[in-house]
């Protein structure tokens, strides 16, 4: 890795603990070329390219049917496990037995242990195996991937996104600082109170219970996060409160599921910008901004491929660190 | 298009002071950042404030910490309900006050009867809430601890006829001997609970293996001890003959120091409400 990209990384995950991207201090000479040369380029051209590719735009959305298929079999696997004991995935997202073997959500896992200040072996064993399986396959794609919550806010996003252009509700935004601040305060719950005080009001766990268990009042609380995204603030939940899009985030710092950008094709445009839950992780697309021709995105992404989607230039794409010198 | 046309210099120059509309958006979003933490955190803190004061103690299912200990460990999974053979084990919701997905036993709708002989719930927890024998650093409460391993009577033949439990999860009391048909000399005759009723029990006489509706099981039985015929722990409850203050004899059912709590006498009870009860999270008294 280049000193440019290591700097690069430290800064990343600054930026997934709260921090707003800055304008980078140093550009590799390659990077730095294609940056002067895209300036170069005739605006006349440029526009006539633009156009052209515009007209030709094949609106995809395979990587979103994808991920949405394998949200809803996760969920619906632990469903049916249970309702027509098949028992493949017992328990809910919270901890459950994949075929017997333990898996234990890391963020769920790390409350218990700092509240009740004792770890039995089958904890050590389901956290480890998830740990492991989530730093293979890229940290907050747990969140993109399997979290429920996130598909029901997806859809409130879209209303959410339909009212702003109606000019009926305005984006909030809030300083995304806040979640780093409320994954220390619930950690400290826990220690304090020697009470999960956050798995109280996780929507993850409500949800996931409620379609497993059936539904209940604490659905409430999820129907009021969804109003709260809907006519105020953006995929608020997600961006500026989850602790555990936190934790999963940390396990992403050294994953090698992630999306690369390509400088070379890239217009600048921003669309990829506007789908993503996380745009902070994007700023390297911005005019100017990238630091090399290819750059991997943080450990904040969730790697939903909205933007992958969005890209009308094929300049993002989810790749695997290694796996090119491995086959 | 692009979002910064003006930005020609790729390399950050120092920063130029806010202008004051910069400066009151800021410390607009400086304070619906703060409206948002008081929100979570006051309804994180009031999913918990009720579980702090609440008196009523709940029945938690069998190998449960006690209550401070079982509502930190506990990680609301729900594995416990879905191994428990007749569904005794329920999660608790919203409003019950006890910890939202925090499994607990409703012992008068269903009841744990060991059905499963080997006390699932506790084999199937993922975090130790459940436990066949507690970390050392936690206490025993006095009395909480059973003498002996219970024996179960559907094993009692078997090579292990005991059941792994080494705390109770309750104590059952006549709680309303008055209403008592044992203690009133009256039998009785017919569904324990009603037609309606869908609680199950084993019940070994027609099937080890697969619990049935007490509702297909009807009684005709010229003394009531239901509590006792059902009752799945040997010497945990019989009837004797007691004085009542008036001197005169009578039967009545007598709780004995095997109770683990279970709470199946209650399930059965024919009274509506209930003549004999389990106190959740009580401990054997002399």
């Amino acid at each position: 890795m280049s000193d440019v990209l290591k700097r690069r990384f430290t800064e990343q995950i600054k930026i997934m603990f709260g921090w707003e991207p800055k304008k980078p201090e140093k550009i590799t000479e390659r990077a730095q070329q294609v940056h002067v040369l895209k300036r170069m380029t005739n605006k006349q051209d440029l526009i006539a390219v633009k156009a052209h590719l515009r007209a030709h735009e094949v609106k995809s959305t395979k990587w979103r049917n994808r991920r949405w298929i394998t949200l809803i079999i996760a969920n619906l696997l632990f469903t049916f496990s249970f309702l027509l004991d098949i028992q493949i995935l017992e328990g809910a997202l919270t901890a459950s037995r994949f075929v017997g073997f333990h898996l234990i959500d890391l963020n769920s896992a790390l409350q218990v242990m700092l509240a009740h200040k004792h770890i039995i072996n089958n904890l050590v064993i389901g956290t480890g195996t998830v740990l492991l399986l989530w730093v293979l396959l890229g940290g907050r794609t747990f969140c993109s991937w399997v979290c429920p919550y996130h598909l029901l806010a997806e859809w409130a996003e879209k209303i959410h996104l339909f009212l702003a252009k109606k000019k009926l509700v305005t984006d909030q935004t809030m300083d995304r600082r806040l979640r780093t601040v409320f994954w220390i305060i619930f950690a400290l719950l826990a220690l304090a109170t020697g009470y999960t005080v956050f798995e109280a009001i996780s929507p993850t766990g409500i949800l996931s219970r409620a379609l497993i268990y059936g539904p209940g009042l604490a659905l409430l609380w999820v129907l009021a996060l969804l109003f709260f995204e809907v006519f105020f603030s953006r995929r608020a939940w997600c961006r500026y409160a989850c602790p555990i899009g936190l934790t999963y985030g940390v396990v992403g710092i050294i994953s090698p599921v992630r999306i690369k950008y390509k400088l070379e094709g890239c217009f600048h445009e921003g669309d990829c910008r506007k789908v993503c839950l996380v745009p902070h992780v994007l700023d390297t697309v911005i005019k100017g901004r990238a630091v090399d021709t290819e750059v991997p995105i943080g450990p904040d992404c969730t790697r939903c491929g909205l933007c992958v989607d969005a890209c009308p230039t094929g300049s993002l794409s989810f790749e695997v660190k290694g796996l090119q010198k491995l086959l | 298009m692009s979002e910064n046309e003006n930005d020609r210099k790729p390399v950050a120059g120092p920063t130029p002071p806010l202008s004051k509309a910069k400066k009151q958006t800021n410390r607009r979003r400086f304070l619906r950042t703060t409206l948002l933490t008081g929100g979570v955190l006051g309804a994180a803190l009031s999913g918990f404030l009720p579980i702090i004061y609440s008196q009523k103690k709940r029945l938690r299912p069998p190998g449960a910490l006690d209550e401070k200990d079982f509502l930190g460990s506990c990680i609301k999974c729900g594995q416990c309900v879905q191994v428990c053979p007749v569904q005794a084990i329920k999660l608790a919701d919203l409003i019950d006050g006890m910890g939202v997905g925090t499994p607990y036993i409703d012992p008068r709708s269903q009841a744990c009867d060991f059905s499963c002989d080997a006390v699932q719930c506790i084999l199937a927890c993922p975090t130790g809430s459940l436990v066949y024998h507690k970390p050392d650093f936690l206490p025993v409460r006095a009395g909480a601890a059973l003498q002996a391993k219970p024996t179960l009577l559907a094993k009692e033949n078997d090579a292990e006829p005991t059941l792994n439990m080494n705390e109770r999860i309750g104590v059952a009391r006549l709680s309303r001997p008055e209403a008592c048909l044992a203690i009133q000399g009256k039998g009785f005759k017919g569904q324990a609970r009603g037609a309606e009723f869908k609680g199950k029990l084993r019940y070994m006489d027609v099937d080890r293996w697969k619990p049935i509706k007490v509702s297909e099981h009807p009684y005709d039985i010229p003394e009531c001890d239901l509590c006792v015929r059902a009752c799945p722990i040997k010497g945990a409850i019989s009837i004797e003959t007691v004085f009542a203050p008036d001197g005169s004899q009578r039967k009545s059912p007598v709780v004995h120091e095997p109770c683990v709590g279970c709470g199946v006498c209650e399930m059965i009870c024919p009274v509506e409400p209930t003549a004999i009860t389990i106190e959740a999270g009580e401990v054997w008294k002399i």
